[in-house]
């Protein structure tokens, strides 16, 4: 195990970490501002990946598929916002959880149905396949770029929240709705375009992860697992709580593969567990 | 109207001449949803079309039903068939979850089965049964083959990776005994969380770093893409080897040029060579617009073995199950029967590199064949 060998898996923690990053921030501001638990955040992830690989076919364009992608799930949510979502705000979590976690396997039928079976793979574009030379160690061109996208949507989104006046009235609404509404803020259409947003993500996290992982019916489910735990660990509703618990999570399932692969599927969980005993509200929780 | 009138006159001749036979029930148990509805469909498909190609769909009632992957849904559909549909014979059966089951079952009310994926080493080992005939494949018998033939290509020492489940342990088993045996040295290996693994970099990185000369490997479906393309996109150099299932036809394309010269073995790829195979290759592209895979055949051959029983005279449920493995014929994936120690499948390995060919898709060439590979008993006892 040379420097070499650790750099490449330092990498690829990174880029397993903003993955999960696109993925979790959507569900915690979801929720943190919602109350919401949406379960149906990884159907949106796969129908993100399925769409993506449908438009490179049409488009004959990686790119447009990475724009259309994000567009169509957003679509897909907004619909589901306005039938199921916004009416269940006030059903308690337990109804909101079996719903979205029935809407699961309603989505993965209907990709049953117009995808078929067989799993299905996108090629990265030609700028992106192969790999780079980075001087000690060669690391695949298009998980450069994905670190690289999840970093640009980091940057972003933590301008846009703690820079803009609309972060503001994000973060009051999280922190108190009732005083937020008391100060003139439209609570509902805020609420509505942060869940658009996070579907877009889910979208965008999707199509960006097809080129690496190969779009199956299962990877919905699959994904969402490490996403609750993210979000659980970092604390429900904050951005740095879904950055630091992406990375934590990241790293301790990619090192742990690495080198202690026997216990790679239970750390997570072992720390899971530790969080939710010493801290339940998360390492970063929204609410003071 | 005449014509509605003559259509129904040419329907009840059919369904005359259809009576005209002792019908067979064939109950179809095989998973339409779920994780391998892909295989369950490609069985099916294969089956059909081997009683369509002879021209005796009439001759069989076929009652399908789906196991979803479940051992216990598997079980109460077997049930369902044999005792409220009084099926004369099963056919299916894709995971050896599901197949361990409905072992006891099948033996014990003497129904008989004709596996069509399942390859559980065991379920032709310690707990064969007379009434089970396999048709497709063991997962020692794809494997075991790779192991002289990798030591006599000059590779010395490999590093294995397979999902961490019953059949990823029994195909590298598989794999190491025979490579060992043949003087080779296992220099590491790993089981990757089965289903909960999507990133395989930590593990390409481990094995390359592993002074191994080969990677050896058994991924399936989604995994398998993903390994394929994640393998391709790191550049590394360790030539890849595996259990033929990794870049099957079915889901080779997804795959892409990463694929391009991963060899491996497997007991049928579409491009053999022989007669029967181009014939049926043809026929099977004509009637489904695509290629067949492995799964398909194993359907087309349960089919052709049932077929065999029933012309040698089989009828009901203890005829069929003495008839079933009596078949020997050769069919798309040439020269096959069935051992009369385990009730297992004789059959040529095809050694195949993955290649890209002349109109830009991939394609496989068959770089050797490793003739009548035969398991041992394995303490089975009929």
């Amino acid at each position: 195990m040379d420097a070499g060998f650790w750099i490449l898996q330092f990498l690829n923690a990174t880029q397993f970490s903003m993955l999960l990053f696109l993925l979790s921030i959507g569900l915690t501001v979801i929720f943190g501002l919602l109350h919401f638990v949406n379960l149906a955040h990884g159907a949106l992830y796969m129908l993100g990946a399925y769409i993506g690989i449908s438009a490179a076919a049409w488009t004959g364009s990686f790119w447009a598929a990475l724009v259309l992608a994000p567009i169509a799930v957003t679509l897909i949510g907004a619909v589901l916002y306005f039938t199921l979502i916004d009416r269940l705000r006030s059903a308690g979590p337990m109804n909101q959880v079996l719903v979205t976690f029935g809407l699961i396997f309603v989505f993965i039928d209907l990709v049953r149905i117009g995808w078929g079976d067989v799993a299905l793979g996108l090629n990265a574009p030609q700028v992106l396949s192969g790999a780079t030379d980075l001087g000690i160690v060669s690391y695949p061109t298009y998980r450069l770029f994905l670190i690289g996208l999840g970093a640009m949507v980091m940057a972003i989104l933590w301008i846009v929240l703690s820079k803009t006046q609309i972060g503001a009235m994000i973060r009051a609404s999280v922190e108190n709705e009732a005083m937020a509404k008391a100060l003139g803020i439209n609570v509902g259409e805020l609420f509505f375009a942060v869940f658009c947003v996070g579907c877009a993500l889910a979208g965008l996290a999707g199509v960006a992860a097809a080129p690496v992982l190969s779009a199956t019916t299962g990877m919905g489910i699959s994904i969402l697992i490490p996403t609750l735990i993210v979000v659980v660990i970092g604390g429900l509703g904050s951005l740095e709580g879904a950055i630091v618990g992406s990375f934590i999570v990241g790293f301790i399932e990619t090192f742990s593969a690495a080198i202690l692969p026997g216990l790679a599927a239970i750390l997570t969980y072992v720390l899971l567990a530790a969080v939710l005993v010493l801290r339940p509200r998360g390492l970063l929780p929204a609410r003071a | 109207m005449r014509n509605k009138v003559a259509t129904a006159a040419l329907l009840a001749g059919l369904g005359l001449a259809g009576t005209a036979f002792a019908e067979t029930k064939v109950g179809v148990i095989l998973p339409y949803s779920g994780t391998y509805a892909a295989l369950g469909n490609e069985i099916t498909d294969g089956f059909n079309f081997a009683l369509e190609e002879a021209g005796r769909t009439a001759d069989f009632t076929i009652v399908q039903e789906d196991t979803e992957v479940k051992p216990p849904v598997g079980l109460a559909m077997a049930r369902k068939l044999v005792l409220e549909d009084e099926v004369d014979v099963l056919v299916g059966v894709v995971s050896s979850g599901v197949l361990g089951a409905m072992r006891d079952f099948v033996d014990g009310a003497g129904v008989p089965l004709i596996v069509a994926n399942a390859g559980n080493d065991g379920a032709t080992g310690e707990s064969c049964s007379p009434f089970i005939t396999r048709v497709s494949f063991s997962n020692g018998q794809v494997n075991r083959p790779m192991g002289q033939w990798l030591f006599d290509q000059g590779v010395s020492k490999i590093y294995t990776l397979a999902p961490d489940y019953a059949a990823g342990h029994q195909m590298i088993a598989g794999i190491t005994g025979a490579f060992e045996a043949a003087g080779g040295e296992i220099v590491g290996g790993e089981f990757t969380p089965f289903g909960q693994t999507s990133d395989f970099g930590p593990y390409l990185i481990n094995a390359q770093s592993s002074g191994a000369d080969a990677i050896y490997v058994f991924y399936a479906g989604g995994e398998a893409i993903s390994f394929v393309k994640q393998y391709g996109s790191f550049g590394i150099d360790t030539p890849l080897y595996g259990s033929g299932f990794l870049t099957s036809p079915l889901y080779v394309a997804a795959e892409g040029e990463a694929a391009v010269g991963v060899t491996t073995g497997l007991h049928y790829v579409p491009t053999l060579d022989t007669p029967e195979n181009v014939a049926f290759v043809e026929a099977f592209q004509a009637k489904y617009d695509r290629t067949p895979s492995e799964f398909a055949v194993q359907g087309y051959d349960a089919a052709k073995l049932l077929m065999g029983a029933v012309d040698a005279g089989a009828t009901d449920r203890a005829s069929l199950a003495e008839a079933i493995p009596q078949v020997s014929y050769t069919g798309p994936r040439g020269p096959l029967m069935i051992d009369p120690a385990t009730n297992n499948i004789v059959q040529n390995i095809y050694v195949y590199e993955t290649v890209m060919g002349d109109d830009g898709t991939l394609t496989q060439k068959v770089v050797d064949t490793i003739e009548a590979v035969q398991d041992a008993a394995n303490g089975c006892e009929m």
